[in-house]
């Protein structure tokens, strides 16, 4: 078949080279070093503010909030978007599948992701997600696409992205976030650093290209 | 077996490629100006970080390490690709990648397809071979785009449509997109491009893409990206194509943690990207159902036997080397007649053609080495131009060439003293034809290069070892 | 003037450097080329001897014939501090041109020429930061290539003895002030190898400011490649103008009258560009500027 001969020969072909090297007999086998920071220095305060003047260099929004007052919150930024939407249709939210029921906000109108089509994602007013980490030196928030964090394009093709993120799940660098992730490597995973942007038109940056054009984060303190 | 580069065989020497270029006053303004935009920003992010050295050899060691058993990582990443559900393809070269490619979209009798920016894709002309199967690229990357509608060739490997600017963007996208009134502000460009791709995103069913990393550990794959065209291609369609060299692997899921750290900020000059897409073969419910990585090697596998230059293949792409190119500055990309511009470029696309083409590119530097004192992986790359010069010198040129000639005769007068100091007096003495008021303002032949621009000052009469014998004589 | 003194003990990062990044002359740039140069300078400052030395003087092929002022130029500086210099007379070339063009195996003898002629010296002083980062980039290289042990421990030995010209001062011999007198307005070009290669950081601006009468103007990009690069200037002439002329620009505005380095590989490329287009502004080794005294002004 082709794919074996084509497979075979490109191993070959790398066996040969290596071996032709001058390091090819002897390559290093001793633990590589890491001398980078794996540990971040920041105080659990310091680091969520970090990772909120991070997210705000981004242009995304960020509401500080506490577990008594999200739903609230929640509420608010929904209507405050409502308020500037001037769509035919009354707007209308997703919420992924396995979103905490008690966070959401009564006064909106809510529809679950498992219930929506494309065509809902691409008309809705947002969508409502939580996630798994955040990382606070690059303003990050991670989703493994589990409960509550939504499939992977139910958070790509609505205009506005709300992401709901409990203080304790920030880290100060990314390696510490790869620990985090650890068991979770062959996740679906998907880093998200603000909304989408591009700068291929005389470097100037654009918010949103293809993916969400605001993000809203709630950072829910203990 | 053709190794093939974009239309580098066929392309210019880069010296008279550069000439139009040198004369396009809007595009050197354009590339100017995009690339001290990104260097700054690069330097700022990079400068943030106290441990940035340290990550560039963590870096460098795990892709030296990955290179030397490159073999045994494809493999694994190939088990663990397959294991969840994904299909491995192996591409001797450009054309067999794109036969398999060809063949996969039209198992989904697809006439068209979505591209995520790829720049091996471009190397193995892969639009091209699409569309005489008459099937339709559309690029979705907003600089693929403008070149693609433009009928233009990527300038940049990050920033492909760098030598453009607003206006000329313009110009493309009312015709292409039949918009006559659209403005030619960033945001109005960038408007456009998503509404003329949103319907694409949502109708057409087959992604074409690449790869930023392919962990062997897992299996799986990992793009960077900023504008979510990516994530569009690699979650809405039911079939996602992606075309990788073989040596965009590394070893470990944990390995990321340091790529993403310095790639961003290199490219972009961003502390993040907008978007890093990590997956492991096909996820039930949530993205494409088939999935297929074609594993190129293109010219690849022969350079991991070069010791000098086998760090050529650690690069990850940023393009960081492009933008403070002092070279890339005054040209631009297409200069350098090949998918890969700069100094990258210079290295990587003569190497992939075993030195058969592009031979003028190891040239095209001044090597001041501000290229490797960037580079995230530390990849030395004066080191290696010089030594591709010198490879090109003894495997390609005939020894009989006026330069090879000229450089032995001049290597055969610094092999001996007496030899010099004859020289020395023939250069002052034959000089004189040359000279008027102490200066020489037009030289023969190839040195007539030097003269063109510059004036010479003559050569003085007395060398410093004439004078030092005058004044020192018996000193030692 | 030369300012932003307080970052001088900044350590080694590539953070000041760009922080001031000049996209545009203007008021929030200055300190920009003094603090690419702070984070370029060596990491190790050894302290002088103060003894009496004597001092190989390496003159280079192209200083030999073109520009025998600037060797004089260090015999009467390093004489008149006191020190000896010899210089060898079997001397030739480092083998760079050679070397860097892709004749390596020319340059291979040039190198074991340079080896057997100074492995005895004390000290070398060479005046031309990209030889010496040829001899210390490459030598021990080649030495390995050629499989040869007794050039390759030859060339570690002889290395920690090679020094460019503005190390010898600053840190053999331990000056900053070398009592020179030069009433003129100067700029810095530092080349790239200085820079990049050696990492001389700013080496030679600590000479110049001690230098009485002198006027020091900054230049801008004072990091981008002059688009000299041997014969790069030749084989790619048209490019080499365009850097060219984009340097000449940024000397031109410094309002200097003598642009300064401590290669004349560069000063010969900028120096001719000048003097095509009348600019007026000369070109000078950093050593004539420090051989200059009141005395030799006056005379």
């Amino acid at each position: 078949m082709a794919q074996n001969e084509a497979r075979d020969a490109i191993l070959a072909r790398i066996r040969s080279s290596i071996k032709q090297s001058r390091i090819g007999f002897d390559p290093p086998s001793a633990p590589m070093e890491r001398n980078y920071q794996r540990l971040g220095s920041r105080d659990s305060k310091e680091r969520v503010e970090l990772f909120a003047e991070r997210l705000r260099e981004y242009d995304a929004r960020v509401t500080f909030t506490t577990p008594p007052d999200l739903c609230d919150s929640i509420g608010q930024v929904m209507g405050k978007v409502q308020s500037h939407t001037q769509a035919p249709r009354a707007p209308f939210w997703i919420v992924a599948d396995g979103f905490p029921a008690g966070w959401l906000p009564s006064q909106q109108s809510i529809r679950w992701e498992s219930s929506a089509t494309v065509d809902d994602l691409n008309r809705c007013a947002g969508v409502l997600t939580i996630c798994s980490v955040g990382i606070a030196i690059t303003g990050t928030i991670v989703l493994q696409h589990g409960q509550g964090e939504g499939k992977r394009q139910t958070t790509l093709i609505p205009d506005r992205h709300l992401c709901v993120i409990r203080t304790a799940q920030i880290v100060e660098t990314v390696p510490e976030a790869f620990d985090r992730l650890a068991t979770a490597a062959t996740h679906p995973l998907t880093f998200i650093s603000g909304p989408s942007a591009t700068a291929d038109i005389e470097m100037t940056r654009i918010r949103g290209v293809h993916g969400p054009r605001q993000l809203d984060v709630f950072l829910l303190g203990e | 077996m053709t190794v093939r580069v974009g239309d580098s065989a066929s392309a210019p020497s880069f010296q008279k490629a550069a000439l139009p270029l040198l004369d396009d006053s809007q595009l050197r303004k354009n590339v100017r100006h995009a690339t001290e935009v990104i260097q700054r920003k690069r330097a700022l992010v990079a400068g943030e970080l106290p441990d940035w050295q340290a990550l560039r050899d963590a870096a460098s060691a795990i892709k030296e390490r990955t290179l030397l058993r490159l073999d045994e990582y494809l493999l694994q990443f190939e088990a663990a690709c397959t294991a969840a559900g994904g299909r491995v393809h192996w591409a001797r070269d450009a054309e067999e990648a794109n036969r398999i490619v060809i063949d996969l979209v039209r198992e989904q009798d697809a006439a068209e397809v979505l591209k995520i920016k790829t720049m091996t894709s471009d190397e193995t002309g892969l639009n091209r071979a699409l569309e005489e199967r008459g099937i339709h690229p559309h690029e979705t990357d907003l600089a693929e785009l403008i070149v693609q509608l433009g009928k233009d060739r990527p300038s940049h490997i990050v920033v492909p449509a760098l030598h453009k600017n607003r206006s000329q963007v313009r110009e493309i996208f009312r015709e292409q997109m039949h918009l006559p009134n659209l403005g030619d502000s960033p945001q109005d460009l960038t408007d456009a491009a998503r509404r003329y791709l949103r319907e694409r995103f949502l109708r057409v069913k087959t992604a074409i893409g690449g790869a930023n990393f392919l962990i062997a550990e897992t299996g799986s794959v990992c793009i960077v990206e900023s504008e979510g065209n990516g994530r569009m291609c690699l979650t809405m369609p039911d079939t996602l194509i992606l075309l990788a060299g073989i040596e965009k692997i590394i070893p470990t899921f944990r390995d990321l943690e340091v790529f993403l750290q310095l790639l961003p900020r290199s490219a972009t000059g961003e502390r993040m990207n907008p978007y890093n897409s990590i997956w492991t073969g096909v996820h039930p419910g949530d993205g494409p159902r088939n999935f297929h990585v074609v594993l190129l090697d293109n010219g690849r596998s022969p350079i991991l036997a070069d010791d000098e230059a086998r760090q050529t293949l650690q690069c990850i792409r940023c393009g960081a080397c492009l933008n403070t190119c002092p070279v890339y500055r005054q040209t631009g990309g297409h200069a350098y007649g090949s998918t890969y511009a700069g100094p990258i470029g210079a290295i990587l696309t003569p190497q992939l053609q075993n030195l058969q083409h592009a031979q003028s590119l190891p040239y095209a530097s001044s090597l001041c080495g501000a290229c490797y004192e960037v580079c995230p992986v530390k990849i030395n790359i004066p080191e290696v131009l010089i030594h591709l010069r010198g490879r090109i010198t003894r495997e390609q040129h005939s020894s009989l060439k006026p330069e090879a000639l000229g450089m032995r005769i001049v290597a055969s007068v610094f092999r001996s003293r007496r030899r010099l100091e004859t020289a020395h007096r023939l250069a002052q003495l034959g000089q004189k034809p040359f000279v008027s008021d102490g200066w020489i303002r037009r030289l023969p032949g190839e040195l007539s290069a030097w003269t063109n621009v510059r004036d010479l000052r003559a050569i003085p009469k007395q060398s410093f070892r004439q004078w030092w014998k005058e004044t020192h004589h018996g000193a030692k | 003037m030369v300012q932003a003194r307080s970052i001088l003990s900044s350590p080694h990062s590539e953070f000041q450097i760009v922080i001031c990044f000049p996209l545009k002359l203007g008021p929030a740039i200055l300190g920009f080329p003094v603090a690419y140069l702070v984070a370029h300078r060596p990491k190790t400052i050894r302290d002088g001897d103060g003894d009496k030395l004597r001092i190989s003087l390496f003159i280079t092929c192209y200083n030999d014939l073109l520009f025998p002022e600037t060797g004089k130029s260090i015999v009467r500086l390093l004489e008149r501090l006191g020190h000896t210099v010899e210089f060898p007379m079997e001397q030739t070339c480092c083998g760079q041109m050679h070397y860097n063009t892709g004749y390596q195996e020319e340059a291979l003898p040039l190198m074991q020429r340079f080896v057997d002629v100074f492995r005895d010296s004390e000290s070398v002083c060479i005046p031309s930061s990209s030889c010496v980062a040829m001899i210390r980039d490459h030598y021990p290289k080649m030495a390995a290539a050629a499989g040869d042990a007794y050039l390759i421990r030859t060339v570690e030995e002889l290395l920690p003895r090679v020094f460019e010209f503005s190390e010898l001062l600053v840190h053999k011999l331990g000056l900053e002030d070398v009592g020179a007198y030069y009433p003129h307005r100067v700029t810095y070009h530092a080349s790239c190898h200085s820079l990049r290669g050696l990492h001389l950081g700013d080496l030679p601006l600590r000479l110049l400011r001690k230098v009485r009468g002198i006027e020091l103007v900054e230049l801008a990009n004072v990091d981008r490649c002059c688009g000299f690069g041997g014969t790069f200037a030749v084989k790619n002439g048209d490019v080499s103008a365009a850097m060219l002329a984009e340097k000449m620009r940024d000397v031109e505005v410094t309002g200097a009258e003598v642009c300064t380095a401590v290669d004349n590989s560069c000063l010969m490329h900028i120096q001719g560009g000048l003097h095509q287009r009348r600019a007026g502004i000369r070109t000078v080794h950093l050593a004539e500027i420090l051989a200059s005294t009141e005395e030799v002004a006056s005379a």
